[in-house]
């Protein structure tokens, strides 16, 4: 089952592009991370996921149209935008009430479960309680709602490391199941590399960059050169070359570790380092490799607006 | 339940079950009336002045009521009272009619809802943009038709009924306190019953709140609240402003002044309920009913203006819920 299907999707603010064109697939079941620089469209494209803002292209979620379709689809989305929204009026007890009241898959029980192992209280007002008890109110909320997607926009922004690691091991444990997907955006990308299965990055509104995390860590792998081996190094067509205390560390895509071992010392590459490959020059034209996507089919139609 | 009152569910054995198992299966579907209840509720939460303002004016003319009550002594007290001698009315006793009193108080009420609907409607849409809120509000499974109906309902159903309800609350403690008093001087109440048409009253004040403040003004709720959904800052200002300057813009370059008159006409009512007249005790201005207010429903209905304000009410409210779905956060 396809969660989300996104093709040629654009999105375009006056004359500035946010999204050129977008073509995804994210099947059910996956932990996606959508990873780019400020400014590259990641929340235009969460946006246009959730129904929030209009576009052109064709995107399906769940099956529905988000921007015509929004109000049914969100009975089974959930999505955390940013940690400061819950309203600052509102009490603890009321906002479970609330959620409770509204939502038909809210499972009330699992909220409380989540709250019993913070100090929050039920009496407190959202405004009397710190950035971080904001934060685990409002995941506890989320993540007791039975959703099929769940999209987290910076979910840990601000956020101290304990909870930071805290979050993602609870999402992980008491949250995802095989009928899930969920959708992740984070600037703190070796926090989620254990936790992903798909890795996407996004670069002045194009999707530049998609694998998963098996092919990940089987296709990139890091060479420190011995000095005098750089030549031979560079036969193998890094994709990418820097300079740290003085030795060349090149980065290479499908090229057997055997073939690498003689050259130096050899390790796997965080998500940073190839983030970096891809996105890393915005003068460069970044390499190019083929996103998870099916084939584009020959018409696609606009949506709303 | 017995099982005998639903004979047609499917294991008439257990009959509650039916029920728990039709909401399983439809799982993903909270009725609509019950989406409503709850942002109407969440509405009363965020906006504690809505019930918080009116009962403390109610409360603040209770307790000047009663401290002048107690205070003035027994033979100063001034009241109209009415003799009849050979079937000629003629006024015994010169004074303060008790019922502007009672009037005074309604009104007091009317206008303190009065503003913090204004103030409600233009807060509505606009703060739930700038705390950013809005993201949270539109993370559950709530459109935006109902959003923006349950926060118009609040001017147009909620606040005229809680003003009817304090409104006779506080007169029926206002004569409470009268005939205590009354009694406790040994006087006379009769003056009270028969001066103090007080039920009549509240059944006019009701006709009045519907008619008027709900119905008559409810263009002036729905455009302070698509004010509220598309200023990006001071909706105050916005809401006042171009009305304003089209006024002036009239009068400068037409020399005439329809839209002057149809905002008067729009703040006053329809002729028979023009209530915003200037009366009251010792010439001070007070908005109020006034005395020729008349109950005459089939007229009011058959006023152009009450279906023209209806029809622009229901466009300004499609567009303020157009607007939500468009608006970010600011």
């Amino acid at each position: 089952m396809t969660t989300i299907q996104a093709r040629g999707l654009h999105k375009s603010y006056g004359s500035s592009v946010a999204l050129d064109s977008i073509d995804l697939n994210v099947e059910e079941g996956r932990i996606l991370g959508l990873i780019g620089p400020n400014g590259a469209g990641k929340t235009t494209l969460l946006n246009a996921i959730l129904g929030l803002t209009s576009y052109k292209g064709s995107l399906t979620v769940l099956g529905r149209n988000p921007w015509t379709q929004r109000d049914d689809l969100m009975n089974d989305v959930a999505f955390v935008a940013d940690v400061a929204v819950l309203p600052r009026w509102m009490r603890v007890a009321d906002a479970l009430d609330f959620v409770a009241g509204v939502h038909p898959r809210f499972n009330r029980a699992k909220a409380e479960a989540f709250l019993a192992r913070t100090t929050i209280k039920r009496t407190s007002k959202v405004r009397e309680l710190s950035k971080g008890m904001v934060a685990q109110l409002h995941l506890a909320l989320v993540m007791s709602i039975d959703a099929r997607l769940l999209v987290l926009d910076e979910p840990t922004l601000g956020l101290d490391i304990l909870f930071r690691k805290q979050f993602y091991d609870s999402l992980l444990n008491d949250y995802f199941d095989h009928h899930r997907t969920i959708l992740v955006t984070t600037h703190q990308i070796d926090e989620i590399q254990d936790i992903l299965t798909d890795l996407l990055f996004i670069d002045r509104g194009n999707l530049v960059f998609g694998c998963s995390m098996e092919d990940f860590d089987t296709r990139y792998l890091e060479l420190m050169v011995n000095p005098g081996q750089l030549p031979s190094a560079q036969a193998l067509k890094p994709i990418r070359a820097r300079q740290i205390f003085g030795r060349t560390i090149l980065l290479y895509d499908r090229v057997p570790r055997e073939q690498l071992l003689p050259l130096g010392d050899v390790r796997t590459p965080s998500i940073a380092d190839v983030f970096v490959a891809f996105v890393g020059d915005p003068n460069q034209p970044p390499p190019f490799s083929p996103t998870p996507s099916a084939p584009v089919p020959s018409s696609t139609t606009g949506a709303a607006q | 339940m017995t099982p005998q009152s639903v004979p047609e569910t499917a294991n008439p054995g257990a009959p509650h079950l039916a029920s728990e198992m039709w909401v399983a299966t439809e799982l993903p579907r909270t009725p609509e009336a019950r989406r409503l209840f709850w942002l109407i509720r969440r509405e009363f939460w965020e906006n504690r002045s809505l019930y918080i303002a009116p009962l403390a004016v109610a409360a603040l003319i209770v307790l000047g009521f009663l401290y002048s009550a107690i205070r003035i002594p027994a033979d100063n007290v001034f009241l109209t009272t009415t003799t009849v001698v050979n079937g000629t009315v003629t006024r015994a006793q010169h004074g303060i009619d008790p019922i502007q009193i009672y009037d005074l108080a309604a009104t007091l009420i009317m206008t303190s809802t009065f503003f913090v609907a204004i103030f409600y409607c233009l807060d509505a849409l606009y703060s739930e943009r700038r705390d950013r809120s809005i993201l949270f509000w539109k993370s559950l499974p709530l459109s935006d038709l109902t959003t923006v109906l349950s926060k118009a309902t609040i001017p147009l159903i909620l606040l005229p009924l809680l003003t009817w309800v304090i409104t006779v609350v506080t007169q029926t403690l206002m004569l409470l306190i009268n005939l205590a008093v009354f009694h406790a001087r040994g006087m006379d109440t009769t003056a009270l019953h028969t001066n103090l048409p007080l039920a009549q009253n509240s059944l006019l004040l009701l006709y009045h709140l519907v008619a008027i403040d709900a119905l008559w003004y409810a263009p002036i709720w729905a455009w302070l609240l698509l004010i509220s959904a598309w200023a990006r800052r001071t909706p105050l200002l916005w809401a006042i402003l171009p009305p304003f300057a089209l006024t002036i813009l009239e009068a400068i370059t037409l020399h005439t002044s329809y839209v002057s008159r149809f905002l008067t006409y729009r703040l006053h009512g329809p002729a028979g309920m023009d209530f915003r007249t200037l009366h009251g005790p010792e010439g001070v201005g007070v908005m109020s009913m006034s005395p020729h207010f008349q109950i005459t429903p089939a007229q009011f209905l058959a006023t152009p203006g009450l279906w023209i304000g209806l029809a622009l009410a229901a466009i300004f409210l499609a567009a303020a819920i157009q607007l939500r779905r468009y608006r970010n956060p600011l």
